[in-house]
C-alpha cells in the first residue's frame, strides 16, 4: 500500500487522530496491551492487511501500512521491541477511509501486528515478519 | 580455443537445442550430428507476438566460458524443483545426454573436456546474429532486457557502463529492468537513463523519503494488432544486498500490491498480454506468479539460471535465461481475446564457434574495448587448475580471491561475496587483467582489514546463509554463501536462522573459533560507506604475480548436511 501526500492530508482532515505512547517505567507486554485494547475480544483475519517490507532497507525507518475498512481504531505492535507498543490510530466518524501508515524503528527480526477495533467491538489482525539484516553479498 | 571449422568437426554427440513443442520440450536432432547455425535458430513461427529475452550479461561483450552450479539447494517448496537441480540430476529432468552441446551450456559435468570440444559461448556481436535472425522472422518481436548487464567487466568499469550501453542501444532493446546498474550511484544511472532511447523500467523503485513510484513501472507495445504491456520489476532488495548509500533516494522491495495493482491498471487499460520483466530471482517470481493474478509471462532475471523449459505457474509461465549472455530466449505467443492462449519456446544457446558473429556489433565492440586493450590483455599467470565461481559455496575462483587476500592483506579469515556472477577459466588457460577484473569488477570493490569477534563472525555467517536457505523465497535475496577462506565450518541448511552454522575452526591449526576472541579478517564488496583498502584486484594481482602459476587443491572446509 502506498499513501500519497495528498492522501495523507486527506486521511488527517477526515478525522485521524494518533496517539503517541508515553515512555513508561516498564514496557506493558504485547498481553498486557492487547488484553487492553481488545476487551478479550478472539481476533478475526480478515478485513484487515498489513503492507511492510519482507525485509527491512533500514531498520531504523520501517514504512508500515494498515488498512483495515470500518475500524474504530488501529493499534500497531513491534513484537520484538524492548517496547512493543507503536501507535493507536482512531478514526471517527467523518474519517473517509480507515487506514494509516508510519514508519518505524525495528530493533530485531520480527512480527509487526496490527490489531482493527471494529465498530461493534469485533476485532480483526493481521501480521507480517519484518527482517532486520546485516546486508551485503547480494548476487 | 577451437575453430569453427573445428567444432563442426567436433565428433562428440551433438544434440541441439532446437525444442519447438508448445510446451518447449527440446526435440533432439540425432546423436553424431554437427551443430550449425540454422538449426540452433531454427523456430517454428507460432502465434502472433515474439518476445526475445536477455538477462544478466554482466557486461561481457566477447565469448565466455560460464560453468553452470554444481550445488544449487532448493529449500522448502523449492527442493528438487528446477533450477535447484544440477548436473546428473538435471541430464536426466530434461533427458539431455551426457557429453553433448547441451549438456556443456546447461550443466557443469565433465566441464573442462566438454568446453574444449564445443567453445566459448556468449558474445554480443553472436547475440546481435540471433537477434536480427529472430527479427527478420518476426518482426512483431519485442527485445527485452532484465538487467545486470552495465556491471562486470574492467571495460564496463572504466566507462561506468558506457561500453554496455552502446552495445545495448545498437542491438535495439526496448525496455530494461536494473540491479547493479545502481552501483553507479544515482547520479550516474540518471544520466545513462536521460539519454536511453527506450524506457528503464521499476514498479518497485520508489522515492524513499515520500513512498512514492519513482520510475516507469511499465510500457505498453503494439505488436501484431495486440496490446502488450511489459511492467518491469527492479532487483528488490537493491540496499539491502548492495551499497544503499550509492543510491540513498531510492527504496525497492517486492512491493506485491504494488505489481497486483500496477497488472490491475494495465489490464483496465486493455492490455491483451501482461509481462512482467523481472530481477526478483528465480523462487521470488516463482512464489510472485501463484500470488499477482493476471500476469501472463515472467522474464525472469538475477539468480543466473538456465532453464531449457518454461515453467508454468496457474497461468503465468516463467522463463529463466541463464547469463553472461551464453543464451537468448524466443517466446512466441499466441494472444487471442486479450487472453495468452498458447506459447512455443525457445532457449538459444549462443555458442560462439556457430553463430557467426554480425559484423557491426563486432566492430562496435572492439572500438569499445580498442582504447582498454594493452590494460585487458596483459597476462599476469596462469591456471593449472579450473577456476570457477558459481554455485552455492565456495567455487575454485574464490578459493584463489581468499587465499590471496590472507595472503597479501596478512589475515587469518577471508571474506569473499557470494556473487553469482564471475566468469570460468580452464586448466591452461592464461589469467589475464581482464580475466580477473571478470570476477571482481565493482564500484565498492576496497580489500578492508579489520578485527572481528568469533560471535560475529558466525553472526555473518548466519545473516547471509538465511539470505539463501530462508524457506520463504520473499526472503532470499539471491546471492550464494558468503565465501570464507582459513575458516572451516558445517552448515545444516534445513535449520533456522541461528542454528545452522557450527564447528567453526580455524583451517590451519584446526582451533575452534571462540565466541569472545578477535580475530583477523579481509574481504572485499563492504557495503558500508567509507571502506578503505586497495582495490580487489590489485590485491588479486599481486598474488597471481607471486605465484606464476595457479593451483588449487580441493576445498573441504565446509561441511553442508540437511539436504
Amino acid at each position: 500500500m502506498k499513501l500519497t501526500r495528498r492522501e495523507v492530508l486527506w486521511v488527517g482532515l477526515g478525522g485521524l487522530a494518533v496517539a503517541a505512547v508515553p515512555g513508561l517505567a516498564r514496557a506493558a507486554t504485547i498481553e498486557e496491551l492487547t488484553a487492553a485494547f481488545t476487551g478479550g475480544a478472539a481476533p478475526a483475519g480478515e478485513g484487515i492487511s498489513i503492507t511492510a517490507p519482507e525485509i527491512a532497507e533500514n531498520g531504523n525507518t520501517v514504512p508500515i501500512g494498515v488498512d483495515a475498512p470500518g475500524a474504530v481504531a488501529i493499534m500497531l505492535l513491534a513484537t520484538g521491541n524492548p517496547e512493543p507498543a507503536v501507535a493507536t490510530f482512531t478514526f471517527g466518524p467523518a474519517a473517509g477511509s480507515q487506514r494509516a501508515a508510519t514508519r518505524i524503528r525495528l530493533a530485531q527480526t520480527q512480527d509487526v501486528v496490527a490489531l482493527a477495533k471494529m465498530a461493534d467491538g469485533s476485532i480483526r489482525q493481521a501480521q507480517a515478519t519484518v527482517k532486520v539484516t546485516i546486508g551485503g553479498c547480494g548476487g | 580455443m577451437i575453430t569453427r571449422r573445428e567444432f563442426l568437426q567436433a565428433s562428440m554427440a551433438a544434440s541441439a537445442i532446437v525444442g519447438t513443442s508448445g510446451f518447449g520440450t527440446w526435440a533432439r536432432l540425432a546423436a553424431q550430428q554437427a551443430l550449425t547455425q540454422d538449426q540452433l535458430l531454427r523456430f517454428d513461427d507460432f502465434g502472433n507476438v515474439t518476445l526475445i529475452h536477455v538477462t544478466d550479461i554482466h557486461a561481457q561483450l566477447k565469448p565466455i566460458w560460464f560453468r553452470e552450479p554444481e550445488v544449487n539447494l532448493g529449500v522448502g517448496g523449492a527442493k528438487g524443483h528446477v533450477p535447484h537441480v544440477t548436473g546428473a540430476d538435471f541430464l536426466k529432468m530434461f533427458d539431455i545426454a551426457p557429453g553433448s552441446a547441451d549438456a556443456y551450456a546447461l550443466t557443469c559435468e565433465d566441464f573442462a573436456a566438454l568446453a574444449r570440444a564445443y567453445g566459448r559461448m556468449g558474445g554480443m556481436d553472436r547475440v546481435a546474429t540471433v537477434v536480427k535472425a529472430i527479427r527478420a522472422a518476426r518482426p512483431d518481436s519485442i527485445l527485452l532486457d532484465g538487467g545486470d548487464t552495465w556491471h562486470g567487466s574492467m571495460t564496463s568499469f572504466l566507462t561506468k557502463g558506457q561500453d554496455m550501453v552502446n552495445v545495448m542501444n545498437a542491438l535495439g532493446v526496448e525496455a530494461m529492468t536494473s540491479h547493479w546498474e545502481w552501483t553507479y550511484g544515482t547520479d550516474r544511472v540518471k544520466e545513462i537513463v536521460e539519454g536511453l532511447p527506450f524506457p528503464f523500467l521499476g514498479a518497485n523503485i520508489f522515492d524513499a523519503e515520500w513512498d512514492e513510484p519513482a520510475f516507469e513501472p511499465y510500457q505498453v507495445f503494439e505488436k501484431g494488432g495486440v496490446k502488450v504491456a511489459v511492467i518491469g520489476q527492479a532487483f528488490p532488495y537493491m540496499p539491502i544486498a548492495n551499497p544503499g548509500w550509492m543510491f540513498p533516494e531510492f527504496s525497492f522491495g517486492i512491493r506485491e500490491e504494488r505489481m497486483q495493482a500496477v497488472v490491475n491498471e494495465v489490464r483496465a487499460d486493455g492490455a491483451d498480454l501482461v509481462v512482467c520483466l523481472s530481477h526478483n530471482g528465480f523462487d521470488v517470481d516463482r512464489k510472485m506468479a501463484g500470488r499477482v493474478k493476471g500476469i501472463d509471462v515472467i522474464l525472469t532475471g538475477h539468480t543466473h539460471d538456465a532453464v531449457p523449459e518454461p515453467v508454468l505457474v496457474g497461468e503465468t509461465i516463467l522463463i529463466a535465461s541463464g547469463s553472461n549472455g551464453k543464451f537468448v530466449s524466443r517466446v512466441d505467443l499466441d494472444v487471442r481475446d486479450g487472453r495468452m492462449m498458447g506459447y512455443r519456446h525457445k532457449l538459444i544457446p549462443i555458442f560462439s564457434d556457430v553463430i557467426e558473429p554480425d559484423p557491426e556489433m563486432a566492430a562496435l565492440i572492439d572500438g569499445e574495448r580498442e582504447p582498454f586493450k594493452a590494460q585487458l590483455e596483459e597476462q599476469i599467470g596462469t591456471t593449472e587448475s579450473l577456476l570457477y565461481r558459481r554455485g552455492n559455496f565456495n567455487g575454485t575462483w574464490d578459493d584463489l580471491i581468499c587465499d590471496a587476500i590472507r595472503s597479501e592483506r596478512d589475515a587469518e579469515i577471508a571474506m569473499s561475496p557470494g556473487v553469482r556472477w564471475g566468469t570460468t577459466l580452464l586448466p591452461g588457460d592464461p589469467i589475464t587483467r581482464e580475466d580477473i577484473h571478470n570476477v571482481t569488477s565493482m564500484t565498492y570493490g576496497a580489500c578492508y582489514r579489520t578485527e572481528m569477534t568469533g560471535e560475529t563472525i558466525r553472526a555473518i555467517l548466519e545473516d547471509v546463509a538465511d539470505n539463501i536457505f530462508n524457506p520463504d523465497p520473499y526472503y532470499q535475496q539471491g546471492g550464494d554463501m558468503v565465501r570464507i577462506g582459513g575458516l572451516a565450518y558445517a552448515i545444516d541448511v534445513s535449520k533456522p536462522i541461528g542454528q545452522r552454522i557450527s564447528d567453526m575452526a580455524l583451517v590451519d591449526t584446526g582451533e575452534a573459533i571462540e565466541a569472545g576472541r578477535s580475530y583477523t579478517v579481509a574481504g572485499w564488496a563492504s557495503v558500508n560507506e567509507g571502506t578503505e583498502g586497495p582495490q580487489i584486484w590489485d590485491v588479486i594481482e599481486a598474488h597471481v604475480r607471486k605465484l606464476g602459476s595457479v593451483k588449487l587443491e580441493p576445498n573441504t572446509s565446509v561441511v553442508v548436511t540437511g539436504i
